[in-house]
């Protein structure tokens, strides 16, 4: 049927950033090297590279984000590229244009790549398949698909925490089900070679045969969280109380809100993580937010120089590599 | 009037337990003899049909057509011409119609614009329930004085399991057939995938195995406490098969059909979002497709039929669950159903069958057969050509098929419907 490499150009090389899911364990460690050399762009005084001086790049957000968006387009700029930021919900999907003539009108402005987060799972996909050829797709979010470039921003995290993969259990704790943060996750750690992947949540919450991911489930948090390195947490959607998938958030925080007393099942030295927005008292308990295990403000920071490697890459420039007018 | 002599053909007519080389003759639209000329038949027009297969006309027992109504999708005439086509010489047109088939008037309509297609036939279902909405029932005894072959509700919920039943009763007591489309809506809700590896791996949302046959069950539980001749159309797991398989031992009037496309295709196939391959029932697994091909060679389900979904380019022209579902079908029923015989996984004569007398013993149509007397409908297969689906040579207005590149051995020569040649190749 389709061609499923649609991400990657004939020489195996990143053209687009759809999913991490079927990516080369070579590839991700490349992501994450060349963000270890951004990484202290943002420490500098001039906090810029001109590796994209010239580039145009268009933040098309069919979905709200804050965090998302602020960081594409802090890395986008300190690449020295032009950025737009497109909020699509004021924009013209609601006078019903297509997506498709959408797109086409920004490829008349020539642009060179597209940053898109949508609310359906495969946008990103439907959008690489129909730009035109010179244009990169990064997907920043779509529906509960994949968020790639935060399942490599967390990645970086554990790494700069861990150094290694190979000897590591991270859990993840919540809702799996709608959650593409998770999916991008799982599919990173397993290529990293993480051999201890576990999922915590009720059943509402795990997908079907999500032990074909390549995770453990386990319902029991306190089982679940023993002798982990790492706890991820997941944002709990307040719609998800509407749709009979969990009795209510006090049930939820008290089944499987992370707390001092949970942690220390984890081993002592394990670090906590969330894609953010935080629920304080949710899914987390502020003194564990806020506490010394805690790495969520430091996985904001990583973002930028992620998203800076990721960029560079796909639109073919990586600062070992051809340096455009450095 | 035209006389046609159809020679040495290989007749297959199940109907008739016919598998062997002769001649059909032809006259006023009906098949007068076969093998020993009628006394004074002098032949107009005489077609060698050597080293061809000669069969019914197929018989489709659900095509959308999207006439009245989505016009932009697809037209009687233009999709009347595909069916011809491809050997489809009865086309049975579900009642999800702009305006929906609830009254004689659009019944009426329909017809009008097949005769003047002068193409395959057409017939219709008429909708169980008023504008499909579940709630009052429709007027079933008109419809069918006006033509309808049965009523269905298709996949628009009846929520009220007593309107259901009220339904079955009526309907029993004017001796319709009911067509159900098992899919209980809550458990489906928004989905537009199998809940399985691969709504799990692409994030789509899920329809589960039990949305099938939840309601096969609750509908089974009530066919046999009214008694109704009940179909259930294009099943989609190998549970409900089995659980039809068990109804018919129990000796409830029930039949069942599958879509030619659940007997080659499973969820892998959506591959990154084809949304091609977005269709209702989903795609489930291997383990459901091969349920579904036992169905078939055990009787169980008695029928392949295209569920052809013609669509304009923009319908799947979306992210995979923004897309509409469906296939447009039609030129791909006979070539993906005689695969299977390719594939030594059914029987020929028993696809025949399935194709045209069964589908039109379940529509109680005097059609499907080469038995003398009946209009003649007929089939000119050449086994031997050789052919690539390919999207420009599609005489549907619909191009959206997950088939396109597949190649295929055999194909429809000529196509008669009432002794008129409608198609040639």
């Amino acid at each position: 049927m389709k061609d499923q490499d649609i991400q990657l150009d004939r020489e195996g090389r990143l053209r687009h950033f759809l999913t991490i899911d079927g990516l080369k364990r070579q590839t991700l460690v490349d992501i994450l090297d060349t963000a270890e050399n951004f990484s202290t762009v943002g420490s500098q005084s001039v906090k810029k590279v001109p590796l994209l001086r010239g580039k145009t790049i268009i933040n098309l957000f069919f979905e709200a984000s804050t965090r998302t968006r602020t960081t594409f387009e802090l890395a986008a700029k300190r690449l020295s590229a032009d950025v737009l930021n497109i909020n699509i919900s004021t924009s013209s999907a609601s006078k019903g244009e297509s997506l498709l003539d959408m797109l086409q009108n920004f490829e008349a402005m020539y642009c060179d790549m597209f940053v898109v987060r949508h609310q359906t799972s495969g946008a990103a996909h439907f959008i690489a398949e129909h730009v035109a050829p010179h244009i990169s797709v990064i997907n920043a979010g779509d529906g509960s698909h994949a968020h790639p470039t935060q399942g490599m921003l967390d990645m970086f995290t554990i790494r700069r925490h861990k150094k290694e993969f190979h000897n590591l259990s991270v859990a993840i704790v919540g809702d799996i089900l709608h959650s593409r943060v998770a999916r991008s996750q799982i599919h990173a750690l397993n290529i990293l070679g993480v051999p201890d992947i576990r999922v915590i949540g009720p059943d509402t919450l795990i997908p079907q045969n999500a032990d074909s991911l390549g995770v453990r489930v386990h319902h029991n948090v306190q089982e679940g969280l023993r002798g982990v390195d790492v706890v991820i947490m997941l944002r709990l959607q307040r719609e998800r109380m509407t749709g009979a998938l969990l009795p209510s958030e006090k049930e939820y925080f008290h089944c499987y809100g992370l707390t001092q007393e949970k942690l220390t099942l984890a081993k002592p030295d394990a670090i906590v993580m969330h894609p953010g927005p935080i629920n304080r008292g949710v899914e987390i308990e502020s003194s564990v937010a806020d506490g010394p295990q805690s790495v969520i403000l430091e996985q904001v920071t990583n973002g930028i120089a992620v998203r800076m490697a990721i960029m560079s890459m796909t639109l073919g420039r990586s600062p070992g590599g051809d340096k455009d007018g450095t | 009037m035209s006389k046609i002599l159809i020679r040495n053909g290989h007749i297959i007519d199940p109907a008739n337990q016919r598998d062997s080389v002769g001649d059909i003759y032809i006259a006023a639209g009906k098949i007068v003899a076969v093998d020993r000329a009628p006394d004074g038949f002098t032949a107009n027009h005489e077609i060698d049909a050597k080293g061809c297969w000669v069969f019914p006309g197929i018989v489709d027992l659900c095509a959308h057509l999207r006439e009245p109504g989505q016009e932009h999708k697809g037209t009687i005439a233009s999709e009347t011409k595909a069916a011809a086509s491809a050997g489809i010489t009865t086309l049975c047109m579900p009642p999800d119609t702009q305006p929906i088939i609830d009254t004689p008037a659009v019944v009426e309509l329909i017809h009008q614009r097949t005769e003047a297609a002068g193409q395959s036939r057409v017939v219709t279902l008429g909708a169980l329930t008023v504008g499909l909405a579940g709630e009052h029932l429709s007027e079933m005894v008109q419809l069918k004085k006006a033509g309808c072959v049965g009523m269905t509700n298709l996949d628009h919920p009846i929520n009220d399991s007593k309107v259901i039943r009220r339904a079955m009763e009526y309907a029993a007591s004017n001796d319709i057939t009911i067509f159900f489309n098992a899919e209980d809506d809550d458990l489906a809700g928004h989905g537009c995938a199998h809940e399985g590896l691969v709504s799990t791996r692409l994030g789509l949302a899920g329809i589960p195995e039990t949305a099938e046959t939840l309601a096969v069950s609750r509908k089974l539980m009530l066919i046999e406490q009214t008694g109704v001749r009940a179909h259930f159309c294009q099943l989609s797991s190998a549970r409900a098969v089995q659980m039809i398989k068990r109804a018919q031992y129990d000796g409830l009037p029930v039949t069942a059909d599958v879509s030619a496309h659940q007997l080659h295709l499973t969820e892998m196939d959506i591959g990154y979002f084809d949304s091609n391959c977005h269709v209702l029932p989903p795609l489930r697994t291997q383990r459901d497709r091969d349920g579904l091909r036992k169905g078939l060679q055990e009787g169980t389900i008695s029928v392949i039929c295209s569920n052809h979904q013609p669509h304009d380019r923009d319908a799947k022209l979306a992210p995979f669950g923004e897309t509409e579902p469906g296939i447009s079908a039609l030129e791909t029923l006979l070539p993906l159903s005689l695969r299977l015989v390719e594939d030594n996984i059914l029987n020929r004569s028993n696809v025949i069958a399935q194709l045209t007398s069964n589908p039109a013993a379940i529509l109680n149509l005097k059609t499907g057969s080469l038995s003398v007397g009946h209009a003649a409908d007929v089939c000119i297969y050449d086994p031997e050509l050789r052919w690539t689906l390919i999207e420009s040579e599609m005489l549907s207005q619909g191009h959206n098929t997950p088939f396109i590149g597949w190649e295929f051995h055999g194909r429809v020569r000529q196509t008669l419907v009432d002794g008129k040649i409608i198609f040639s190749r």
